[in-house]
């Protein structure tokens, strides 16, 4: 497992994926060829199904594209830890499947190198030897994220 | 205690009283999404194959993003909604050239007051212009509330910004609108909504509360509002279509409120790469620019282009400088037309581009070549937005871009 850490606030969704292939990629393997391109061009050769992203607040501002959270959901991100996240981007990962995590303090303590875990069930967070409460999702947002995104969830509930 | 417009919009939409921080599921009143219908519906046919939509009067579509096709992907894309649009019985779909989705929809008095629009393009908050609860949602879910007509919000709590006094001469909108962001920030109204109050918005015209609406998102509102009066009937012709408005009552309870005189607002850009990098045009370096574009959802209707033209006085654009000029809409492309303003960018030496997006995205149409500036009147100045990570945009109004244009540096448009 590796962490990609950007110590930045306001990473866009133009940063994590370019406006100018939105129209021409919607699939998995047709993103990952440009996820994070104009925010760290090495992301996508390095990043493994496992892995953390943490970042500073407000994170993916900016469109309303979901290549960002759905390419991340593709290559197997486990979650992203923020500072904070922007709203828009927050719903889109929930309805990918994708855990978020928002914990300033957690952000502010990493230092390169710390080992990071995430448990979901227990809204653990540990980085390095130390342990961060983050609250559960409510109730409904959190059965979207277990069916793995809001489609599946529309597939399993005939809603 | 009195309740917020989002509390009353979203408690009528859900059939209770709603506190903020409550998540409640509603049926939105209309569900927006352009060229990236064609993802969606793939989205669609995979979660429920040969599935009907479950409101089809309750989608609209508008071709905008990428028109005409720039390649024979975007093409396909088109004409896998044109097609989709006729089997599903959906009436609202606008072919390529109606104009960008937020012009189009509220011509179409689709943006109704009181209402709920959700969009699968962040700037759906434009219609806060026209007293809508409207907001941006990702493609998937867009497909979602195709099959089943519904979502959740989570009801957010609000910031009043306070707006009195008036512009001065060659201060417009998206000046107001930049110094605000500026001030809160990008994230300054993160999950909340927007009001805008004062004596100040009785003034303000529909195409000045479209630009201000328009850039809510600019700094994480999940709604920018504005109130329907007058100014809303005027331009939806009736007050039948204004009876399901709602406002915040005089005692709501907003968590922040924010005062802004107009006369004091100067003309300022955004700087490269973040929308709040705000400052006034007074205090930049000089900056040479290599292309101003006049346009978008955010200044292209023909007020903003008649800005333009009253700074520019006859006066051409200069040779070291491509202006871009396009209309939101096809009606306002008419209106530009019938009045000579189209003639007149043309002999100044703009090239004139059709009612979309167009460079505003960086997919075709405008793109830069690294290491270029732009003067542009859209929303965003995100690094590689126009097509090139190491080019540099700068965000302000018709008169800034106006004023840019005739001298090739970024010029305060009251200096000209």
């Amino acid at each position: 497992m590796a962490v990609h850490y950007y110590d930045q606030n306001d990473i866009n969704t133009d940063l994590l994926f370019p406006g100018k292939y939105t129209y021409t990629c919607g699939t998995g393997p047709e993103i990952v060829e440009h996820l994070f391109e104009d925010l760290d061009p090495e992301f996508r050769s390095k990043v493994k199904p496992g892995d953390i992203v943490i970042a500073g607040s407000n994170f993916g501002c900016g469109s309303s594209r979901e290549q960002p959270t759905l390419g991340m959901k593709f290559v197997g991100i486990r979650a992203v830890i923020a500072k904070s996240f922007a709203r828009i981007f927050y719903r889109s990962s929930i309805n990918q499947g994708l855990l978020l995590v928002q914990s300033p303090e957690a952000v502010d303590f990493y230092t390169p190198g710390d080992e990071v875990l995430v448990d979901p069930a227990t809204g653990i967070l540990k980085v390095a030897d130390r342990e961060f409460p983050f609250p559960p999702l409510p109730a409904d947002m959190l059965a979207i994220l277990d069916s793995g995104g809001l489609l599946n969830w529309i597939k399993e509930n005939n809603a | 205690m009195g309740q917020t417009f989002a509390q009353k919009v979203l408690g009528r939409a859900a059939g209770k009283a709603v506190e903020p921080g409550e998540i409640v599921f509603v049926e939105p009143d209309l569900v927006l999404t352009h060229d990236n219908s064609s993802a969606i519906i793939g989205k669609f046919n995979s979660t429920t194959p040969g599935g009907k939509v479950k409101y089809p009067d309750r989608i609209v579509m508008i071709l905008d993003h990428v028109i005409p096709a720039a390649t024979s992907k975007n093409a396909a894309g088109h004409a896998k909604v044109r097609k989709f649009a006729k089997e599903q019985g959906i009436d609202k779909f606008f072919d390529i050239g109606c104009g960008i989705c937020h012009q189009v929809l509220p011509e179409q008095h689709l943006a109704l007051p009181g209402s709920i629009v959700v969009g699968s393009d962040s700037h759906t908050c434009t219609y806060g212009a026209f007293n809508t609860f409207a907001t941006g949602i990702d493609r998937t879910e867009a497909a979602g509330l195709w099959i089943t007509g519904r979502t959740w919000f989570k009801v957010p709590e609000t910031i009043e910004i306070n707006l009195e006094g008036y512009f001065n001469k060659h201060v417009s909108a998206k000046d107001l609108i930049l110094t605000i962001i500026g001030k809160l920030g990008s994230d300054g109204a993160n999950y909340k909504a927007v009001e805008f109050h004062g004596s100040a918005i009785g003034g303000l015209l529909i195409n000045e509360r479209m630009t201000i609406a328009n850039m809510g998102i600019e700094m994480g509102a999940k709604i920018a509002a504005f109130p329907a009066d007058r100014v809303t009937q005027n331009f939806l012709f009736t007050c039948d279509l204004c009876q399901d408005a709602l406002w915040s009552d005089s005692d709501a309870e907003f968590c922040e409120v924010h005062n802004f005189d107009l006369g004091e607002i100067v003309p300022v850009v955004a700087r490269p790469h973040t929308v709040d990098n705000v400052c006034p045009i007074s205090e930049l370096p000089e900056t040479k620019v290599d292309q101003v574009f006049l346009g978008t959802c955010t200044n292209g209707r023909v007020e903003d282009l008649k800005a333009a033209l009253a700074v520019m006085k006859g006066r051409k654009v200069v040779p070291s400088v491509r202006m871009l000029v396009g209309a939101a809409s096809r009606d306002e492309y008419v209106k530009a037309l019938s009045q000579g303003i189209i003639e007149e960018f043309v002999k100044a030496g703009a090239v004139i581009l059709p009612p979309g997006c167009g460079p505003c995205l960086g997919a075709h149409q405008g793109a830069l070549a690294p290491g270029e500036v732009c003067l542009s009147t859209a929303n965003r100045n995100f690094k590689g937005r126009m097509g090139e990570k190491e080019a540099f945009i700068y965000l302000g109004s018709p008169e800034t871009a106006a004023a840019t244009a005739i001298t090739g540096v970024i010029t305060d448009p009251r200096e000209v």
